[in-house]
């Protein structure tokens, strides 16, 4: 039984595609095989987080339009076996994208993976609604700033009259995942807590991800954080939620940074 | 009297909360109502045009929101048939 799997937040810049890829190789580390799309049309950048930009020959367009073939067009990470992208265009419209070919392409991907998560875009516009439009769950990835949960809001409510499974009458789960948390800060009452966001959007949430600076390390590698430094606390967090994903009761804690006494002293990593 | 405003001003994060309460209550209602005039006006248009030909582009569907109650205002323009051969 495959899973399709929708990241989207309806604001940018929150973590979307870092969430994308960390899931995606948290998921496929555990030998599950796992499908990422990237749906940002135009935009592409799940290929250059996941270190693939120069490997990219077709994608996502050129399958919905039947220039070339699902299997061509996939490409399989090189750590991970079990980890393939489909990229997203970068020259073409993204009025190419229509929902029959997208159901199309997604219907594939269910014969040949386990989980296929899309990347969606930020905004609520074609390239969003189509990325969410033939999913079966939902993460919403937020960050405890006022813009970002209006935007997860607005995000709850398409997710729940725009997809394939709100028309046919059926509940999509929701998982909501906030990133970029700092819990010094919410408990001196200077960002929203987790209990202030679960209240306001009251869906169950998947995981807490501390703002961190291993998250700009792994994308100037190109590598998933879960698989840059699995023991950093981002990784850890990513891990948690893949696995409350697969079904699993996992504690919910607010992963944080191991410093030694030398990385006190110093003040920084040796990286 | 500093301490206290230096507390105060710390902690934002619960006018950030309150903000977005208020917010979304109203956007939440918006939102759906948009949808259901969006539906109603989707509906009229059919039903009438089964009887008159109209342009669904001159059909106006709006509510006005009152304290006791409120009024749903339909506005269809039907065109005379000296004027279709005008235009």
């Amino acid at each position: 039984m495959s899973k399709v799997i929708v990241v989207t937040s309806g604001k940018g810049g929150v973590g979307k595609t870092t969430t994308t890829a960390a899931l995606g190789a948290a998921l496929a580390q555990t030998g599950q095989m796992v499908a990422v799309v990237d749906f940002d049309v135009g935009l592409r950048n799940l290929d250059l987080i996941l270190g693939a930009e120069r490997r990219v020959v077709y994608d996502l367009i050129n399958v919905v339009q039947g220039v070339a073939k699902l299997p061509q067009a996939l490409i399989r990470d090189k750590r991970i076996d079990t980890l393939s992208l489909l990229p997203a265009s970068q020259t073409r419209d993204k009025d190419a994208l229509t929902d029959e070919g997208v159901g199309r392409v997604i219907n594939e991907l269910r014969e040949r993976f386990d989980w296929v998560i899309c990347d969606s875009p930020a905004g609520i516009e074609r390239g969003a609604t189509l990325a969410m439009r033939h999913a079966d769950e939902a993460v919403i990835v937020a960050n405890p700033e006022v813009s970002s949960v209006r935007d997860s809001d607005r995000i709850i409510g398409l997710l729940d009259s725009k997809t394939v499974m709100a028309e046919a009458g059926k509940h999509m789960p929701k998982h909501l995942l906030v990133s970029r948390f700092d819990a010094a800060r919410a408990g001196r009452g200077e960002m929203l807590s987790i209990e202030d966001i679960l209240e306001i959007l009251s869906i169950p949430l998947l995981g807490i991800v501390p703002e961190s600076e291993e998250v700009l390390r792994a994308s100037n590698l190109g590598t998933p954080v879960t698989l840059a430094n699995p023991a950093t606390a981002p990784a850890r967090a990513y891990f948690d939620a893949a696995r409350r994903l697969n079904g699993e009761t996992v504690p919910m804690v607010v992963p944080s940074e191991k410093k030694s006494l030398l990385d006190k002293i110093f003040g920084r990593r040796a990286a | 009297m500093t301490l206290f405003g230096f507390l105060r001003r710390r902690r934002s994060a619960p006018v950030a909360r309150e903000r977005l309460k208020i917010l979304l209550e109203y956007e939440r209602c918006l939102v759906s109502q948009v949808d259901l005039i969006a539906v109603l006006r989707q509906e009229i248009v059919a039903v009438v045009s089964r009887h008159v030909t109209i342009d669904p582009e001159r059909v106006q569907v709006s509510v006005d929101r009152g304290r006791e109650h409120s009024t749903l205002a339909v506005g269809i323009e039907i065109p005379n048939a000296n004027g279709q051969k005008a235009a």
